[in-house]
This record gives structure tokens, sequence and C-alpha cells, in this order.
């Protein structure tokens, strides 16, 4: 299912969903250099500007273009219903709010704001400020408040502002909620979603585009997930909640604004699964969150090159869906990963030695990972740029790994 | 809003307790008491290992709040909590077998002696970094709040009351300010008791050096809350001002700071020489025991005979040697136990190569259970427990592969 990117709104912390700003793209098809392009869900590339604001400076876009015949996430055959990203979080938020009246959600600015990313807009007006609680700037404190609740018998969902900011709540994140459950011998569940958008913007600077992905996997008891379309967000963002472990669920600054048509009826998505994006023959790539879409956009060149990628978004960081994985590299011999997190001890690290221990005999080619830059994102865009890893890489590291 | 700071004078005319609440406050107190005395020799025998902290001579502090407190109240202590666990009912065999790593421990022998767990008698935790409690007590005081608002679940104006007890040393961190001022919010007014046991000293740093204002029952109000300073040697002192702060909280007045001045008669750990803490500092403490204090007002006010007290210490005495043998002869943790309650919901571990997860392997996990019972939340909250889809049994969710 095609998505597409809508804007650069991310820019700003305040997103008004109705406007719609158009990047133009840095890979363009041929004819069409400097022109807007957006796919829309159904297929159809359009290449005519609506006519409203537009950023010309944008370093990239995400298009995902893929095959006609490409089964990425599963749609019925009703017709279902268009929404961004950050609506399908919403969405599927608030169903599981009126299905369990002990699902609540509480951070900062979640309630009479609405969510700096809109997440929670709405919300307070119709589940009352307790149940969509604004809390003080603390996260250390109610993030602790949080796994408090859970262990009382509530279901809290915590927003973290922005994902970097939870680096405050480190102590309760890693102490009691990956270990309570555990110290207690077993007597306290902790089902807390902590979430948050993360990953690298447009020029947030350094300490508003942190991956902490790789931060958090260590942690003993915590689960950890990443969407990336707003099929799966809704799906993790539900499935997350109905679990009885602790579930990080990493969105992105860069893909709320995705639009995707989504069922109409209920679905809830496994949290241990991998999403099979593109299924091919070559080559093996690993990714998720917004790399799968410099992928996809790697992809497309390849496939003009002749190869036959498969891509995989993980979306399961912890703990890794080895039998998707498994199954392909069985079937590829040939691994590249891509991830957005830094070089050192990332999830790509950790991906690559589960291969290895699981798969080695499979294995035709060393794995090859490529990872952002371990440095903080600096703030230049050019810079910016040559931190997280761009198409181009990509396609010279499928071409080296397919010699 | 006016606040009242209030200090509690207890009348010498006439006993504030009746006699059957006298001797639970002092059997109780002198079960906390033998029971770490008993840790200590434990200790230095080898049956017990890590850090161990002692309670011994903050007793009041305990008893004189958790004796008042009912069943579905919680508790929130710190990595000192074994009497904590005790005075909340938490059965003194499953708290030693804790302290010995022993399967039959409260925590199954994975906590230890600092993280004292217990669902039934709404124990919730033990945690071993100073202030890291201070939000989970908090957040149990929100569950009791949202539960009473939201769900429409508890008694009008009767919440369920959280305490949290933590040191000196504690109100120097950020979780405590950060949590003062949340319990307190206008929407919020947690029922809440923060109780500052004040002994002085935080390991060998005293409370005078570390503290710009060192009175810390001032920094209640400061957040809007009243704040109470108590003679934390005197139980009945304590629970007059417990009595009024656990019935504001009930009653949704919200939260109440009380800063108990107390001493640890030991070392901060098993492991502090404790040299810094001048004689007569200890000595002054010491005289101020209050467990014989209780004594001494309890026979002055007649309420019991000196052998009839003696009947209570000898009964303790019993029940200690009871749990050390308990503790003695329990099985350690085999190690089909290692990964069992790593998570919740064991599909946590993940899908292996062979398409199954992994907690399906019975090599993976030995003896996991897939059940929810064993990880049930406190019963009082049973009742805001809406029954719901569980999502450990892997079939009952409509999935997408997508």
């Amino acid at each position: 299912m095609a998505a597409s990117l809508q804007s650069a709104v991310f820019l700003s912390n305040r997103i008004d969903p109705h406007r719609r700003l158009f990047a133009s793209p840095a890979r363009s098809l041929p004819g069409t250099k400097g022109s807007i392009l957006v796919v829309r869900s159904d297929g159809r590339i359009s290449g005519r500007l609506s006519g409203r604001n537009l950023i010309t400076n944008a370093v990239a876009v995400e298009c995902c273009f893929t095959k006609a015949d490409t089964p990425t996430s599963s749609t019925d055959s009703k017709p279902g219903h268009e929404l961004l990203l950050f609506e399908a979080l919403r969405e599927g938020l608030e169903e599981e709010m009126d299905r369990d009246p002990r699902v609540c959600v509480m951070g900062e600015d979640v309630g009479h704001y609405g969510g700096s990313y809109k997440v929670t807009k709405g919300l307070a007006p119709k589940y009352g400020d307790l149940r969509v609680l604004d809390t003080p700037i603390a996260e250390n404190s109610f993030t602790g408040m949080g796994i408090g609740a859970a262990m009382t018998g509530l279901r809290p969902v915590i927003e973290g502002m922005n994902m970097g900011f939870l680096l405050l709540a480190y102590n309760q994140i890693s102490n009691n909620c990956g270990m309570l459950h555990y110290t207690s011998g077993g007597q306290f569940k902790i089902p807390v979603v902590i979430r948050g958008p993360g990953g690298v913007g447009r020029q947030l600077g350094a300490e508003h585009s942190q991956r902490l992905e790789s931060y958090f996997q260590s942690i003993p008891g915590l689960q950890m997930v990443a969407c990336s379309t707003p099929y799966n967000a809704k799906g993790l963002m539900k499935a997350a909640i109905r679990s009885d472990n602790p579930v990080v669920l990493f969105e992105h600054v860069l893909l709320y604004n995705l639009k995707e048509r989504i069922p109409d009826e209920e679905y809830v998505l496994c949290l241990e699964e991998a999403e099979m994006v593109r299924p091919g023959e070559h080559v093996t790539i690993l990714t998720y969150s917004r790399m799968r879409y410099h992928v996809m956009q790697a992809a497309k060149t390849l496939v003009n090159k002749g190869y036959d990628p498969e891509v995989i978004d993980i979306r399961s960081l912890k703990p890794f869906d080895l039998y998707t994985i498994g199954n392909s590299v069985k079937k590829t011999h040939r691994v590249l990963i891509v991830e957005e997190c830094m070089r050192t001890g990332g999830i790509g690290s950790s991906l690559r030695a589960a291969i290895i221990d699981n798969f080695w005999d499979y294995l035709d080619a060393p794995i090859m990972c490529l990872s952002s830059q371990d440095v903080p994102t600096p703030y230049a865009g050019t810079l910016e740029e040559w931190t997280v890893v761009q198409p181009a890489q990509i396609v010279a590291a499928v071409e080296q790994l397919c010699q | 809003m006016r606040l009242k700071i209030q200090s509690f004078s207890i009348s010498n005319s006439q006993a504030v307790v009746s006699r059957d609440e006298s001797l639970v406050l002092y059997e109780d107190m002198v079960l906390g008491r033998v029971f770490e005395d008993m840790c200590a020799q434990m200790y230095y025998r080898g049956k017990m290992f890590g850090f161990v902290h002692l309670y011994n001579g903050q007793e009041a502090v305990s008893t004189g709040f958790i004796k008042l407190l009912e069943a579905r109240d919680s508790v929130v202590s710190t990595y000192c909590d074994h009497v904590h666990a005790v005075s909340k009912g938490v059965p003194p065999r499953a708290v030693m077998a804790e302290l010995f790593g022993k399967a039959t421990g409260c925590c199954r022998g994975q906590g230890g002696s600092m993280h004292m767990f217990s669902a039934q008698h709404n124990l919730l935790g033990g945690f071993t970094f100073i202030g890291e409690g201070i939000p989970v007590a908090t957040g149990a005081a929100f569950s009791s709040k949202y539960c009473h608002e939201v769900l429409k679940e508890s008694t009008p104006n009767r919440l369920d009351v959280t305490v949290a007890f933590f040191g000196d040393g504690t109100c120097n961190n950020g979780q405590f300010f950060e949590c003062l001022n949340m319990a307190q919010l206008e929407l919020w007014k947690l029922p809440i008791v923060f109780v500052v046991e004040n002994n002085l000293w935080a390991i060998g740093m005293p409370h005078l050096r570390a503290t710009s204002d060192p009175e810390i029952w001032k920094k209640g109000p400061a957040f809007g809350m009243p704040g109470v300073h108590v003679d934390g040697m005197d139980v009945l002192k304590v629970r007059e001002v417990a009595i009024e702060a656990i019935a504001r909280a009930r009653r949704g007045e919200g939260p109440t700071l009380v800063e108990c001045e107390t001493y640890r008669f030991r070392g901060h750990s098993l492991a502090d020489p404790d040299e810094l803490r001048k004689p007569d500092e200890k000595a002054s403490y010491a005289a101020r025991d209050p467990i014989t204090a209780l004594r001494k007002y309890i026979l002055d006010k007649e309420l019991a005979s000196a052998a009839e007290l003696k009947i209570i210490e000898k009964k303790v005495d019993a029940v200690i040697e009871d749990t050390v043998e308990f503790a003695d002869s329990s099985p350690l943790p085999p190690w089909s136990q290692l990964l069992e309650n790593i998570f919740a919901d064991p599909k946590g571990f993940g899908i292996g190569p062979d398409g199954k997860y992994r907690c399906e392997d019975p090599k993976f996990i030995e003896g996991t259970s897939l059940s929810l019972e064993s990880c049930l939340p406190a019963n009082h909250l049973h009742r805001c427990l809406i029954p719901s889809e569980s999502s450990i049994r892997p079939n009952s969710i409509k999935v997408r592969h997508g």
C-alpha cells in the first residue's frame, strides 16, 4: 500500500493538519526536475502543485513507489478511509480508550493543547482532564507516576513530547518499567506504552533529533516497536496498549503526515512481527521507521538497474522477528541493514549479531549495515543530510553486496 | 489558601490510645526491631548478602503510620523496607526468605533486601535509587483518584490512600519536588502522604551539610500542602499526625508532607563502619528509643502489665525463630526460574527462527506460565478491573499480517 508524504510541517511544533506543504524531490523522475510529486494511496502520481505553500529547500523527499502487485500492508476489499499517520495513532488510541476505561494518557500538552504533534487532539474534551492528563514538565516523575498507576490497575500511555526528553525519564524506564515485574517476582505488571516522536527531522538540532532505540534496547523487560505507516501505526498502538508488557513505541517526526487508506474495520497488529514491504530475490534489506522510505526510494533505482531487493520493515526492534528475517536470509543470502540510529551499539549491531548467530550458514556475504554517523545531529542542512543514510548510499551498498 | 502548619502536643493526663491499640503498636515495633536484629545476625553468619539496610530506631514511624492503614491502602518504601513490609502485613517468613534469596521469598528471591513487594498487601516496593519510589507512589495515588472519579468505583470521600516513605537525603532530589508539585495540582489533589524519615544522615553526609534549608516540613507549604514536623521517636505523636494526614487524603483534600525526626541506631547499611556519627548524638537518640518509650507509656498509663508485654516479646521471638527456620530450610530458586518473570506477557521474548514464539519452546524458558494469574495487581483494585480480552492468550487478538 503506497503511502505518500504530505509535507515538512514538522519544522514547527504546531501541526495544522489542514495545511499541505509539498517538498521538491531530491530525486525526481526524468523530465520533472523541480516539480512536485505526490503519490496517492491508489497509485496515481500527481505532478501538479496544489497552489499552496511550497518548501523548495527540503533536503530529501520520501516517496514510496511500489509495484502494483506488491503486498505491503494488507488491506481489505472494503474501501477504508484515508488519514494521516498522526491521525491513525489517535484513532488507535481512541478506540482503545473507548474499549477499556483503564486506558489513559499522560504527558506534556496532551490534553488541552491536543499534543504537540496532534496525536491526542480532541481526546481531552471527550474523556476529561484526568484520562488525558496534562502533566508539568517533569518526565522522570510523570513516567514513574505512569508506572505506579500501571502497577495499580491502569493502562497509561505516556507521551514524551520528543523522544529525547525521555532521557530524563531513564531512571524510571530502566529501573522501574523494565525491572519491576522481575524484582517483584512477577507480582506486578507494568502495562504502559511509552511513545513519542524521535529521529532526525529538518534541522531541529542535536537534542531534538535523537534516536534512542539503541539506548533502550538493553533494558530487560521492555519491548520496542517502531511504526512507519498509518496502517502499522494504528495497529501497533492498539497492540501496545493491549500488551501487558511495557512497550516503547517509536514514532518519527517526519512521518506524521504520511497519508494512507486504512481499513474501516478494527484491526490489531502483532507487536513481535516484521512487515514484508517488498518481496525480492537478490538481497534482504532490513530497515525500520523513516529509513523504510529511503530504502524504497533506493529500491526504485535498484529495480531500474535490474536488482530485485526484498525489503522488510522490522517494526519490532526488540525482540527481532527472526522468522520473517530468517526466511528472507535463507532466500537471498545477502543482508543489508539500513537504520537511522547511530552506528555504535545501534539496533543494526544487535540485528547483525542475531543474524550471524542464527543464520550464519545461509550468508554468502558479510552483513552490511548502514547507520547514521556517530555525531550529534548538526543543525546545518548539508551536515544533517550527511548524518543520516541517503538513498544513494543504499543503492551503492546493494551494488557492492551483490557483486 | 490558608495553610495550617500544625504542631501536635500530646496531653499527659490521659492515654491517647486504647489498650488494644497500644499493644498492637508495641508488638509491631518489637517485631520490627527483633526482625532487623536477626537480619544483622544472619548477615554476619553469611545467610544474606549484598547491601542490607536496617531500620533499628525508626520503628515509630513505620508503626505509627502503617498500623492506621487499611488493607486497600498502599505503602511505597525505599531500600530500607523490611520493617515497612512487616508492618504492612507481609509475613515475616516471606521477607526473611527473600533476604536469604530463597524461592519462597515474597519476590521469589529475585528482589532481595531492597526490593520488597507484595501485591496482596499493597506494598509497592522496595526501591534502590532514592526518590524513584516517590513517583510510583504518586501513580498509585493517581490510580486511586482515577478509580473514584473516572471509573466511579470507590466509595465517595473514601479514597484509597498511599503512604510514601523516604529519607532526608531524598528531599534534595528532583523527584521529591516534582511529585510534591504534581500531587497538589488543582485537578489532582492526590490521596497521598509523603513521609520523610529524617534520621539526619544519608550515608556519611549529614542532612545539615547537604541541605540549604534543613527544615523539610516547610517545603510542603511551598507547594501548597500542609507541612508537619513531628517527633519520630514517639509512636503516639507520629500516630496523631498520621491520623489526620491519612484522613485528609481519604477525604480527597490532597497530600500532606510529614517530617519525622528520627534516628537509625545502626549504620546506613551493614557495610557502613559508621565512624562519622558522634557517640553523644547516638547516645541521646538511644535514650529516646521508641520501643522503650512506648513501653514506659503503657506501664505508666496502666494499659497493660509488664508480664503482658513480656508475653508479646516472647511471641515475637518465637515468630522470628520460625521465620529463620523457614527461610533456612526453603529451597533456592531453580535454574528454570531465571527467565520466568522478565515479561508479564512472555510473547515479548519474540518469534524464533522456526516461526513459533520462543516462549512456546519448553527449552527456552522452563516453567514459564502463560497464565494471567501470576501477575494480577493488588486485590483492592480488582473492582477497578474491567474484564477485557487478555493479550496473553495469543489467539485472542485478530491479527492482520501486514
